[in-house]
């Protein structure tokens, strides 16, 4: 008998437990020559803003040890063009659509949830409050707990969906858990967490930051146990919190720690650019490990890591 | 065209010259035109490299293999120079936008610097089959890290080659001969790969002289599928509007009038949605 994988985030139901990571899928079209989108958990957009947005100078990358460093600076269309051509692709072929969305400012992230309210068809937003890539860390509002709360506040005054709202949250901080405490008493109906870790590489040839931006977001396995630690401790804390967990993940291995760890369901970035068939190809060896262990679906094992 | 991603075979590893020469098995691959890249992963399933490599296609039997010519410089085309025949690779292939071909029988030159001539060859063989004359002009630095000069020899009218060090042939860069190429033959069209200083003056030694010209950029990319964001550089749009493109699914063949060399590696003011003062 093969494993039920489905799972969910609050309200919304996920056929599949492995979802695109904002950021590592452009709006999901590109994937389409490697798989069938519509049959991914869902595709979490790229951050999507109010204004077309050019994104920082290059170089924007810089390879790590099981890593990398991105300074993209949240290049974009804006709202208007992504509603035209990239949400109206994502609709037309029944894809499971999360819009995350970031903005300069609280007004923004509002405006931006009252234009996507009145938008059929999003299953979810995931409020990007903490991309590192911005000229002021003022703006990365999840390194405080009362700017984060108000940023989600303002969307839910306006999201009058049972889709589900999910802060993002930064791992850059001292108590990830005193973060999630307050979005959640803000309204989230879940946390996607981790994002990046702020990060530098310098070279020495040039004697100066590698990267256009100077500073860039690490992602991929290198912070992989950052991210397992971060959702251990806010499950811990906050138990019915939906978490949709994401850090690195390259293996249904992989996966199956975050899953225990507390995570309902997993989004796979980086490894994407790697290989663009992941996302599927780590939902297939999650059902293996997880019967491989004799277990029936993957609900019974969210948050197992606490109960041994 | 669609990409394909697969899960194949070394053929072979061979030296040539300072570089290596990689044949791969290729079922399924699409048809490659000239200017197509492939993007390899490097340092095996559990290794610490996560990102794809891009090399331009060399050569191709379709459905069967792809060639391709790296020089081993960085940590992953080194681990690649550790592959051998038998070994398995994984390859996402033909990528991003080719060469333009011409629909008249015109004068072409083709110029290239050290492994940029590796797609070259088979841009000749497709502009001759179209009747058009083909010149070429091959740079490097010095005579060991010149690539294919037989080989366009054999599939083009006339053959320049420069050295900075002049090992071999005319002593100096592409872009000293090019000119006189281009009056000589009365060429319409420029084709281009090598880096990017290389291009940039080659573009404008073309316009200078009243030739079009197709240049394959050389960005460093993250996944080569269009979706990392990191490839980009300034690209001037049909409605004369500065874009970020990226180099991987809009290029990697621009028109050299399109790109703002001098921006390069920097975001424009006037590019679209560049930042505004007091803005990010």
């Amino acid at each position: 008998m093969s494993v039920d994988l489905s799972t969910s985030l609050g309200s919304l139901e996920l056929a599949s437990p492995t979802l695109t990571a904002s950021g590592c899928a452009a709006a999901g079209r590109e994937l389409a020559q490697f798989g069938d989108v519509s049959s991914l958990g869902a595709v979490v957009t790229k951050s999507i803003m109010m204004e077309p947005r050019s994104g920082r100078a290059t170089p924007r990358m810089a390879e790590t040890p099981s890593g990398m460093l991105n300074s993209i600076g949240l290049q974009g269309p804006g709202i208007e063009a992504f509603l035209e051509k990239d949400l109206s692709w994502l609709t037309q072929n029944n894809v499971t659509t999360i819009v995350s969305i970031a903005g300069n400012n609280v007004d923004e992230f509002g405006e931006l949830a009252r234009i996507l309210a009145k938008v059929p068809g999003i299953a979810g937003l995931e409020v990007n409050i903490s991309c590192p890539n911005v000229e002021s860390r003022g703006q990365v509002f999840a390194c405080n707990p009362v700017s984060a709360a108000q940023v989600i506040e303002t969307v839910k005054s306006v999201w009058h969906s049972d889709a589900p709202v999910l802060a993002k949250l930064s791992p850059d901080v001292t108590d990830i858990v005193e973060i999630a405490h307050s979005v959640v008493e803000a309204g989230v109906g879940g946390v996607s967490m981790i994002n990046t870790l702020l990060g530098m590489v310098i070279d020495v040839d040039k004697m100066k930051p590698m990267l256009g931006g100077r500073t860039g977001g690490l992602s991929g396995p290198a912070i992989r146990p950052v991210a397992v630690r971060a959702i251990y401790q806010v499950h811990a804390a906050l138990p019915n919190l939906p978490i949709l967990g994401m850090g690195g993940i390259r293996t249904g291995h992989d996966a199956l720690e975050f899953i225990a760890a507390g995570a309902s369901a997993v989004s796979i970035g980086t490894v994407v650019f790697g290989d663009p068939g992941a996302p599927w190809r780590i939902a297939n060896e999650l059902g293996q490990e997880l019967q491989a262990r004799g277990y029936d679906s993957l609900r019974e094992v969210i948050g197992l890591a606490h109960h041994n | 065209m669609s990409a394909k991603q697969i899960n194949t075979t070394i053929r072979s590893m061979t030296p040539v010259g300072g570089y290596l020469h990689m044949i791969v098995d290729a079922p399924g691959v699409a048809e490659v035109e000239p200017g197509h890249f492939a993007a390899l992963a490097v340092g095996g399933p559990n290794g610490a490299t996560l990102l794809r490599r891009a090399f331009s296609i060399h050569k191709s039997t379709l459905g069967e293999t792809l060639e391709f010519i790296f020089a081993p410089h960085g940590l992953g085309t080194q681990w690649l120079a550790t592959q051998r025949a038998g070994d398995v690779i994984d390859i996402i292939a033909p990528l991003g936008k080719p060469f333009i071909l011409p629909k008249q029988p015109i004068s072409c030159v083709i110029v290239a610097g050290g492994y940029g001539a590796a797609p070259m060859e088979l841009l000749a063989r497709e502009l001759r089959a179209r009747n058009c004359r083909v010149d070429v002009v091959l740079g490097a630095a010095t005579q060991e890290k010149l690539f294919g000069v037989l080989d366009l020899k054999g599939v083009s009218d006339s053959l320049i080659v420069t050295t900075d060090d002049g090992t071999s042939g005319v002593r100096g860069r592409v872009t000293d001969v090019l000119a006189d190429v281009i009056t000589k033959n009365n060429s319409q069209a420029v084709y281009a790969c090598g880096p990017m200083p290389m291009l940039q003056a080659v573009a404008q030694v073309s316009q200078e002289n009243g030739a079009f010209s197709q240049c394959a950029v050389e960005e460093s990319m993250a996944c080569g599928i269009g979706v990392c964001m990191t490839c980009v550089l300034p690209i001037i749009g049909d409605d004369g509007v500065t874009r970020m493109a990226r180099s991987c699914v809009d290029g990697p063949v621009f028109r050299g009038d399109r790109v703002r060399w001098d921006d390069v590696d920097t975001v424009p003011s006037d590019a679209f949605g560049a930042p505004q003062p007091g803005g990010h």
